[in-house]
């Protein structure tokens, strides 16, 4: 494929950023368990603002978009429940 | 088409004037010695309303070069001028300039650099610019910095490249000499109007230097490099525009051979052996002296980008050449000597390359100093001085 370099490296497509899918990157992979209460703390910390709150079944509740996700797991730090745990990613 | 009168000015005045001429929207500059004189000039302007430009008086010069790359990135002609530590501090600013492709023009009025302090001219602060991706301007006189300062933003527009024009401290900027001004009609129509290919505006939003990972990097670093290797023919054509429009033109825009071609006392028809390669305003005093030693001169007027061709071709035939600079990359030789070095390497039978920095740190180089080069130029071993 011929790529399309604008001079001056210019992103002249605005929200190109989400092609750019940095999932890839993690080692941890954040886990929202069922103790999680919807309050939407994580959502505020999340960096990357990958997180949101849905409802799930009748029950908010925080979900993580993977595809963004780095697994820097400041979620899990801040959650005031201790709803989210980690496992290391399997590659 | 030649026009308006003669002035005896001070060349930062004229540089001013060319500068006002062009018209720019926005100048962000923080005074520094030696280039004090065209941010007061252009001060004044400001203030007298001659001038529209947004002149913005910056805390430092990596201000002075931020605020030209905003400005220049909203589609606005953007200039700025310094020396020294100024352009040193800019240093990291340079590169995003170029890696933007943001035609900013500024000029440097070249000065050393500290420790130990010193405001006198060498070519030392602009030369260790030289890898920033900008194109480098080196000019001989007065008149030449008027005419290559317009052409600066010319070529700059053409070519998506930032431009520097180095003339030298003190040396040409504090000295008054004749130049002549084009009408302003003339200077409207040789540099038009600034069409951005890219400008940052909230109705169609992008993003500039974005972050190059590494597949996207290197090719955005080739691109650049084509284009700097491209832009000598936009130097060429307006060099030569410039000369056919106004009379006055400067060797081929890249190189300016003097005297190359046999003068008496030589026969007729017999071509230099020997030639002197100089940079910036020294050339005036070889051009008094080296000719009547019997050798030719080769100006550099482009270091960025590198006149690799031309210089071989202009040194082809020669038996030895003296490179003569204001410059030393120090741990290794002066900047010049060893890329004119490099570039003569793949001739055959090619000349004995000598170097000769002079002029540090402001020392003069006499006449009698260029005499002596000549001398051991013409005695056609390779040395390596130190003139002082």
């Amino acid at each position: 494929m011929k790529e399309r370099l604008n001079p001056g490296a210019v992103a002249d497509s605005p929200g190109s950023s989400k092609q750019n899918k940095t999932g890839s990157w993690r080692s941890f992979r954040p886990i929202v368990t069922d103790k999680c209460v919807g309050c939407g703390l994580c959502v505020q910390y999340c960096p990357e603002a990958c997180i949101e709150i849905k409802d799930v079944k009748g029950k908010k509740t925080a979900v993580i978009n993977y595809d963004f996700c780095k697994g820097c797991l400041i979620c899990l730090g801040e959650c005031p429940q201790k709803a989210i745990k980690s496992e290391r990613e399997k590659k | 088409m030649r026009q308006t009168k003669k002035n005896v000015v001070e060349v930062s005045y004229a540089v001013a004037e060319a500068v006002k001429q062009c018209e720019p929207d926005v100048m962000a500059i923080y005074p520094i010695t030696p280039q004090t004189h065209i941010s007061e000039k252009l001060s004044q302007m400001a203030a007298d309303g001659e001038v529209s430009a947004e002149k913005i008086n910056v805390e430092s010069e990596q201000s002075a070069i931020s605020a030209c790359i905003g400005a220049q990135a909203m589609g606005l002609r953007a200039y700025t001028a310094t020396s020294s530590q100024g352009l040193a501090l800019m240093h990291e600013i340079l590169f995003i300039v170029s890696g933007m492709r943001l035609p900013i023009v500024m000029t440097v009025v070249n000065r050393s650099l500290s420790a130990p302090l010193s405001i006198w001219n060498d070519q030392q602060d602009s030369f260790s610019q030289r890898d920033t991706g900008w194109i480098q301007l080196y000019v001989e006189n007065g008149q030449e910095a008027y005419d290559t300062q317009i052409q600066a933003f010319r070529i700059a527009q053409e070519t998506n490249l930032p431009v520097m024009v180095c003339m030298d401290g003190f040396m040409l900027s504090h000295v008054y000499e004749p130049v002549e001004y084009l009408a302003q009609g003339h200077v409207n129509g040789f540099v038009p109007r600034y069409k951005p290919g890219y400008a940052l505006n909230p109705d169609k939003p992008v993003t500039m230097g974005t972050l190059g990972t590494p597949h996207y990097y290197v090719q955005f670093r080739k691109q650049l490099q084509d284009a700097l290797l491209a832009s000598k023919k936009t130097i060429m054509d307006v060099n030569s525009g410039f000369r056919s429009s106004f009379g006055r033109g400067y060797g081929d825009g890249l190189i300016e051979e003097i005297c190359m071609k046999a003068t008496p006392p030589m026969k007729k028809g017999t071509s230099r052996k020997h030639a002197l390669i100089t940079i910036g305003s020294v050339t005036g005093t070889a051009r008094d002296v080296a000719c009547k030693e019997g050798l030719g001169i080769i100006r550099v007027r482009s270091l960025r980008p590198f006149p690799e061709e031309e210089l071989r071709k202009a040194c082809s035939g020669l038996d030895s050449v003296g490179v003569l600079e204001k410059d030393i990359s120090l741990g290794a030789n002066g900047s010049l000597f060893d890329e004119v070095k490099a570039a003569l390497y793949s001739l055959r039978d090619g000349p004995v390359v000598s170097s000769f920095i002079a002029g540090i740190g402001g020392r003069d180089i006499t006449m009698d100093d260029i005499r002596d080069v000549c001398t051991k130029i013409k005695a056609g071993r390779e040395v390596r001085e130190w003139v002082m």
